[in-house]
């Protein structure tokens, strides 16, 4: 069952610069591992080198932050879309 | 009764600019009277300032403040509308007070010529009610937002990049702060800068122009703010999305059990690199670097090297240096195999940022001889060759 994944703007070059990418997997855990072996370069910025996800690095499921949820152990159901939202500073200098 | 006195605090002047907000009862004089008390700190006159001062001050917000120390640069008229090319080496403070009075001279403008720290935050915030964060980093974001949430006053929060931008509502009693959301930044180097990375002008326009929205209904205390709520809007794409925050009872700032009750260092707290990062980290080695003289003297000594461009293909049509391969930062992990292992690889972008993480991720592929160049293009075009254009 393949579930569609928001990329970011800021992320894009790392997946041949899609805005959405469909990716298989019964849980948010399993869709981003499955992500990451497709989009290689995705890894470092949305894991650490313990392999934990990035707390600058937040993942939505639909509308809900999986903090909140049950974390990578979040189930996914047909129709979901989850969303990659890093924090992003732009602006002016200050 | 309450209302003539209401009424009596406008002058003649004020009824007339002000009549289109004064005939819709969701504002009236009564809330055209709490703009006047109102008072807007905006952090920075750049792409989100701008707007978000231009609309505050011609809704009568009575009091903003600015705080910024840059100077305008053509660079920046492209999306900072509140400047002219005419001000163009001005400072941003004495620009933007020019053009907000000549927009409204019924209100007061401070100007906050320094770079906002963990010194001056708390003073410079505390005669405010709404605190506007339009800044371009880390450092200066999770000072906004804790010295926000120290002081108990809103931070109309905005963020772009490229096509993409982010507004929200932090730091209100009840509400989510910024740290709830993001509770660390990324290290240095891991989220490439507006710099780096470009902006469309018309973007900041538009999440500036929210920020400014909802500074106006905090103050008036009409409608419903943007707390709690996360706006992130595709301009590539024209979709809005809102997505849930919550507040974090956990959260080191606005949690039940704070661990941070006074301002930090933010450049410590968002510079500190992590141990060992796995892969396209900055190194500042010098042995790992050449500058624009050295490549220009292999160059002229026909050395046989590779000379790597890691930029955007849009930044190597406006200019290159030659005999450059261009494979963006964003493809090396994948295209890594196409640079020569046998030679010495010189690699650059603009700055140098994004060339010094391909560099360290070539040497962890096994490339033995990599050398960033100091300065990137922009020092090519200062010290060796002038016709390349600065972008």
């Amino acid at each position: 069952m393949a579930n569609k994944i928001l990329i970011p703007t800021p992320l894009r070059p790392f997946t041949g610069k899609q805005d959405a990418v469909e990716v298989d997997g019964g849980t948010i855990g399993e869709l981003l591992a499955n992500l990451t072996s497709k989009y290689a370069g995705l890894k470092p910025h949305l894991y650490n080198e313990q392999g934990k996800l990035r707390s600058f690095v937040n993942v939505y499921l639909n509308d809900e932050d999986i903090r909140y949820l049950e974390k990578e152990k979040t189930a996914v159901k047909p129709g979901d879309t989850i969303s990659i939202i890093p924090s992003v500073a732009g602006g002016a200098r200050a | 009764m309450d209302q003539v006195m209401e009424q009596a605090k406008l002058t003649n002047d004020e009824v007339q600019r002000y009549s289109r907000h004064l005939i819709m009862p969701e504002v009236g004089v009564e809330g055209q009277l709490k703009l006047k008390a109102g008072s807007v700190l905006c952090i920075g006159a750049g792409g989100l300032g701008s707007p978000a001062a231009l609309y505050l001050a011609a809704a009568g917000v009575g009091r903003i403040g600015i705080v910024d120390f840059d100077v305008v640069d053509f660079s920046n008229l492209q999306r900072q509308v509140i400047h002219g090319t005419s001000d163009v080496g001005r400072s941003k403070l004495a620009s933007a007070k020019d053009r907000l009075h000549g927009l409204n001279p019924l209100i007061t403008i401070d100007t906050y010529e320094t770079a906002l720290s963990s010194k001056n935050a708390l003073d410079l915030f505390k005669p405010y009610d709404v605190i506007l964060d339009g800044t371009d980093n880390f450092p200066t974001r999770y000072l906004t937002n804790d010295a926000c949430v120290l002081l108990g006053k809103p931070n109309a929060y905005g963020s772009i990049f490229r096509f993409e931008g982010q507004a929200s509502v932090f730091a209100t009693k009840n509400g989510p702060c910024y740290r709830c959301l993001y509770p660390e930044p990324p290290p240095p180097g891991l989220v490439p800068s507006c710099a780096e990375g470009g902006v469309l002008g018309v973007l900041p326009g538009v999440i500036g122009t929210i920020q400014a929205t909802e500074a106006v209904k905090l103050i008036m205390g009409i409608g419903e703010p943007l707390i709690g709520r996360f706006l992130i809007y595709d301009a590539l794409r024209m979709k809005f999305r809102e997505l849930k925050l919550k507040k974090d009872p956990d959260c080191p700032v606005c949690g039940t059990h704070p661990t941070v009750t006074a301002l930090i260092d933010y450049e410590q707290f968002c510079g500190v690199a992590p141990a060992a990062e796995p892969v396209m980290t900055a190194t500042q080695d010098d042995e790992t670097e050449i500058d624009v003289r050295e490549l220009k003297r292999k160059m002229d000594a026909k050395e046989n090297f590779f000379l790597l461009d890691v930029r955007e293909p849009n930044e190597y049509q406006i200019g290159r240096i030659p005999g450059s391969t261009l494979i963006p930062l964003g493809e090396v992990p994948q295209r890594y195999q196409e640079i020569p292992k046998d030679r010495e690889v010189v690699v650059h972008c603009k700055m140098g940022g994004r060339s010094a993480k391909a560099a360290a991720f070539l040497r962890q592929q096994g490339f033995t001889s990599v050398k960033n160049l100091k300065g990137g293009i922009l020092d090519w075009s200062d010290k060796i060759d002038p016709s390349v254009p600065k972008y």
